[in-house]
């Protein structure tokens, strides 16, 4: 298949849209010293080139709608077509932001909706619905620890826990709110290291970021006596919701001790991940931290929805966003949960799970090493490679390669970084049984590849539009925006 | 099997150190770090004049998946860096003891026998580590 | 499939649960509706809530946006897609985004733009970190905000900012527009300063990015992108630049939509790239020489560096750069630059005709681009209220809740969409309402 030309390369000087170019407005009186003297490197086509070019690159890329996506932590499931259209009403998209409560009733009522449904599904007090991601709802988690501990006049708490499996975002976000990170092992079937913990916990620990099920894709059965643990120590608990999924419906987060969590609508409430983003990553709080929630929230005044910001929340721990977050997501949100409704919650769960255990039995049968074999699987599990790596010389990453050549997305590769060569597979409750047994085919057909002729799956994938790429050159020779004609 | 040359020491943190001449203490990383690292992509090195204390974080090197901190084997001042690094980063991973060397140090003393590896228990250090995972 | 697993119910799979009780109140929540059901339902609080013209700008533009930009960026190739890991299956949104950073790049006239960070007030607190960073030698964590920088960025900043012992140090404002002599500080490690600023006025960008460079103090520029297509960018400011560019891309394409999702952009010069936040875009070659696209500079991000990466952001508003980079091809040069002055124009008509009234006067007397305070006689508490209850007219921000010596100013503004008539309207409006009470 062809690269396509950058659209620079396109570009004629003087060439435009017609019908995109509004007439020229008069800057006279705008001080010359401050005006710009030459153009900006920005295409000059027709509104039929771009459209081709941008069409022509969408058809570069892997999706859910085209293709299996089986990414461990991320929840790559349908994202109801449905949800989008109710998000794009010409009321919800031409809202200013800062239009007054009174003249918004609509949108206020949507989240007042959506933050009712995220208390019952988390079994906790209250909720804010600003987090633009899950990194930022961790954040804000971290800040409103911060913020009752020093209410509390305990000033010695500069520690966060988490287990060396955390995701990235647990650490990089305990930083950005002025903690240290203390990692805590995990045991060998998965679970947090309980000896472990009560080694490093102490008048230290602010508190402990987990993930349940862990993102050693197990359900972390000791959790109630990590709560008390920690509890004990004065710590509080932070439950980072990506794999809420796996549970939606069948326990919650409140249930198991934890005292702040966020949520990521965008894996959960399967808002479109859009390629990178956007996302929504609301908080949600017990009683303890309910002061400190990052504003704004929705509250009701006599039937009227109102906007509830410092007045209400003098403890806040501030803005986020310059405006509400993204809005958009959270209708999106608030559609796909009002389609579910409550049966269709469970289901969730119990499709997510039971897919998943299905895909893990047949792989295992298929020859396949899990990861930890003794364990149920929750909504996603993890495989190792290793043996693969060991007796074929073909890796983790030569398996994923290879499977985009099979039209489907690879899962997510060395990650948790504990288990050597490994894949994190989650299936989701979107995909049938046919999909499944594929995948499984597909795995065994590139052991099979493997076997007879390792490098040709080491050299994969081969029926992309690019090969694999130099990684290393585009690190060492950066090469960030386009500056003339020649590749 | 990685080379580990008899005449330099180490640390468990795999920086290798050699003391020149003049007293002052070259360091850069061992030959199994930089192939588990893989192909160096960038190196932040440290300023010349600064102070370090044995064991602190003196420079970061960088790979397409993975970044490690560097640590000064022994306490003084950065007197010399590698500036070449800058432009040829993958020297640490082509002449690790050589053209790949990262900093030199002026130690605040000349004994750093003490804490340091011999090539023969860093080999076994290293083998010990890799078994683990 | 339960037979393949080895259990004989679904409930098995669930066994390693402790204590597994249903969730309380679940029963709450609503039993689940048809997609008709819930477009119906949603449509309606959609209709509540839709307004005329809108005079109101503070962070969020009412501009046309192309149909083609959303009918490609919907596409599920686009909308439905991770973030782009797996290179080889991601070439359509990589090279998307090398082209966005190339633009972004080329408005501020900077060597470098990520893709992409949140929105502008969390950008202006990313910003914020990576100077503070990158400049290591400074005495200080102190920054000096400009007294025009959008006050809703500023709180979202110290947010993100103020556990890591950073202080923001707030310029008092002098006739609406950045005054050094005002800076309680001497030694700022960081300067930001916003062109246009909050008020709509222009700063003199050139004096304070000298004066901050006299400083050793590393300037943060915040700015509106598509002012860019006619004002000077801010790698040009004084005699070296600005260090990094922020703002919000919400003019490019992106609808209002209540303030989100929208996305920020950071552009740097390049000495300050291993310090950026985000993802960032590199053009290589594949095993065959070709070229190709990948994620690179990962190094400094959480998923690899975790507690010592430059940023905890890790899912961001991708799609919302697709949009803007589809806008920003459509529009081009002459699009981007007719669609600002016509701006520009648009509010000169509004403010001249708001003080033909005589109840209404400029408030600041520096140049202006498209928004505009103006002082009115009568209380524009209710004149807004008035506005949107009786005509369904946005007429602009109360200012008295930002700054106490503007109680009596709204904050204007008119984008290419406001027609003469819609203006005059308006205007006849203002005048009506303005004199009855
Ligand atoms: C376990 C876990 N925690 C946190 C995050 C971060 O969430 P987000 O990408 O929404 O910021 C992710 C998602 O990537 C995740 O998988």
């Amino acid at each position: 298949m062809p690269t396509i030309p950058t659209i620079f390369d396109t570009s004629k000087p003087g060439r435009l849209a017609g019908g995109q170019t509004p007439k020229e407005g008069d800057l006279t009186g705008l001080p010359d010293e401050l005006l710009r003297e030459s153009n900006p490197v920005l295409p000059e086509v027709s509104e039929l080139q771009a459209v081709r070019h941008f069409t022509n690159l969408s058809q570069q890329n892997f999706s859910i709608d085209g293709n299996f996506y089986p990414l461990g932590s991320c929840t790559m499931k349908y994202n109801p077509r449905g949800a989008h259209r109710a998000a794009s009403q010409p009321g919800f998209l031409n809202r200013h932001p800062l239009t007054p409560a009174f003249a918004s009733q609509g949108l206020l009522s949507c989240f007042w909706d959506l933050q009712e449904t995220l208390k019952t599904v988390t079994g906790m007090e209250a909720v804010s619905l600003v987090p633009m991601a899950g990194a930022q709802g961790e954040l804000a988690g971290g800040l409103m620890i911060r913020a009752y501990h020093e209410d509390c006049g305990d000033f010695e708490r500069d520690e966060i826990l988490v287990p060396t499996a955390a995701h990235g975002t647990n650490p990089a976000t305990a930083t950005m709110c002025g903690y240290k990170t203390r990692e805590i092992g995990v045991a060998a079937d998965g679970d947090v290291d309980i000896e472990d913990l009560k080694r490093v916990v102490g008048p230290k620990t602010a508190g402990i970021m987990l993930t349940n099920p862990s993102t050693c894709a197990v359900f972390e059965r000791r959790i109630l006596e990590i709560a008390d643990i920690v509890h004990d120590a004065g710590g509080l608990l932070y439950y980072d919701g990506a794999n809420l999924n796996a549970i939606l419906g069948k326990v919650c987060p409140g249930d198991m001790g934890f005292d702040v969590l966020h949520l990521n609508l965008h894996k959960t409430f399967a808002t479109p991940h859009g390629g990178g983003g956007p996302g929504a990553g609301p908080v949600a709080v017990n009683s303890l931290l309910q002061p400190y929630l990052p504003i704004p929230m929705v509250g009701k005044l006599d039937d009227q929805y109102i906007w509830l910001d410092e007045s209400y929340f003098p403890l806040t721990i501030g803005k986020l966003a310059a405006f509400m977050g993204n809005a958009g997501i959270l209708i999106r949100a608030l559609a796909y949960a009002l389609m579910l409704g409550r049966e269709g919650m469970v289901r969730v769960a119990e499709y997510a799970t039971l897919n998943a255990n299905y895909l893990a039995a047949e792989l295992s049968k298929a020859g396949f090493q899990l990861a930890y074999p003794t364990r149920r699987a929750t909504h996603e599990f993890l495989i190792t490679l290793n043996k693969e790596a060991k007796d074929l010389g073909v890796r983790a990453l030569d398996f994923a390669k290879r499977l985009l050549d099979f039209d489907m997305h690879a899962p997510t590769t060395y990650f948790p970084l504990l288990v050597p060569e490994c894949f994190l597979i989650e299936p989701t409750e979107t995909e049938t049984k046919t999909v499944l047994d594929e995948f499984v085919s597909a795995m065994c057909k590139i052991r099979e590849e493997a076997q007879e002729n390792a490098d040709y799956v080491k050299q994969a994938p081969h029926n992309q539009v690019v090969r694999r790429l130099d990684e290393v050159r585009a690190a060492r020779e950066l090469d960030l925006s386009w500056s003339g004609t020649e590749g | 099997m990685s080379e580990t040359p008899q005449e330099l020491r180490y640390t468990d943190t795999h920086e290798w150190a050699r003391v020149e001449p003049d007293g002052t203490v070259c360091v850069g990383i061992s030959d199994f770090a930089q192939d588990a690292l893989g192909d160096v992509v960038f190196i932040e090195l440290p300023e010349t004049g600064t102070e370090v204390a044995a064991g602190a974080e003196v420079a970061v090197i960088e790979s397409v998946k993975a970044a490690s901190d560097i640590y000064s084997p022994v306490s003084g001042e950065i007197v010399r860096v590698n500036d070449q690094l800058t432009d040829a980063p993958d020297l640490v991973n082509s002449e690790p003891y050589d053209g790949g060397w990262i900093f030199v140090v002026q130690p605040l003393s000349d004994d750093l026998s003490a804490d340091l590896l011999t090539a023969d228990q860093y080999q076994e250090f290293c083998e010990t580590d890799s078994n683990a995972h | 499939m339960l037979q393949s697993i080895g259990v004989t119910n679904i409930d098995e799979l669930f066994e390693e649960i402790p204590d597994h009780v249903p969730v309380a109140n679940f029963r709450a929540i609503e039993s689940s509706l048809t997609e008709m059901e819930m477009v119906f339902r949603l449509a309606e609080r959609a209709k509540q809530d839709e307004l005329g013209s809108c005079f109101l700008g503070a962070g969020s533009y009412d501009h046309h946006i192309p149909a083609a930009v959303w009918d490609l960026a919907t596409r599920g190739e686009f909308l439905t897609a991770y973030t782009p890991y797996q290179a080889e299956a991601s070439q359509g949104t990589l090279q998307l985004l090398y082209e966005f950073q190339t633009m972004m790049a080329s408005l501020a006239d900077l060597d470098v733009a990520n893709a992409s960070v949140y929105d502008g007030g969390s950008g202006l607190g990313e910003a914020i970190l990576m100077a503070v960073r990158s400049n290591r030698s400074a005495r200080n964590r102190k920054i000096a905000i400009g007294g025009a920088v959008n006050p809703f960025y500023v709180k979202t900043a110290n947010t993100l900012v103020r556990n890591q012992g950073i202080e923001l140090v707030q310029i008092p404002h002098e006739n609406g527009v950045f005054d050094p002599n005002q800076c309680p500080i001497d030694d700022p490690n960081v300067v930001v300063v916003q062109q246009p600023n909050f008020f709509g006025l222009l700063e003199n960008v050139d004096a304070i990015s000298n004066w901050a460079a006299e400083r050793n103090a590393l300037l943060i520029a915040v700015v509106n992108p598509l002012t860019l297509a006619v004002l000077k960018p801010p790698g040009e400011w004084g005699g070296s630049g600005a260090d990094i560019c922020i703002g919000d891309g919400q003019p490019l394409g992106v609808p209002m939509a209540s303030g989100g999702p929208s996305f920020g952009f950071l552009c740097s010069k390049m000495k300050h790239v291993r310090q950026m936040p985000g993802r960032i875009v590199g053009r290589t070659v594949d095993a065959n020489g070709d070229v190709g696209y990948t994620l690179t500079l990962q190094a400094r991000e959480q998923h690899i560096r975790r507690a010592k990466a430059t940023s905890n952001i890790c899912t961001n508003q991708g799609l919302l750069v697709t949009a803007a980079t589809i806008y920003m091809s459509i529009m081009g040069v002459s699009g981007l630059r007719n669609t600002a002055s016509r701006c520009h124009e648009n509010t000169k008509y509004l403010v001249a005709q708001l003080e033909a009234t005589g109840r209404a006067q400029r408030a600041f007397h520096s140049p202006y681009f498209h928004e505009c305070v103006l002082r009115c006689a009568g209380d524009v508490g209710a004149l807004t209220k008035s506005m949107i209850a009786d005509h369904g007219i946005l007429a602009g921000l109360p200012l008295g809740e930002i700054d106490e010596s503007l109680d009596d100013c709204l904050l204007l503004c008119a984008t290419e969409k406001r027609t003469h008539e819609e203006i005059d309207h308006f205007v006849e409006l203002f005048n009506h309402i303005l004199k009855e009470a």
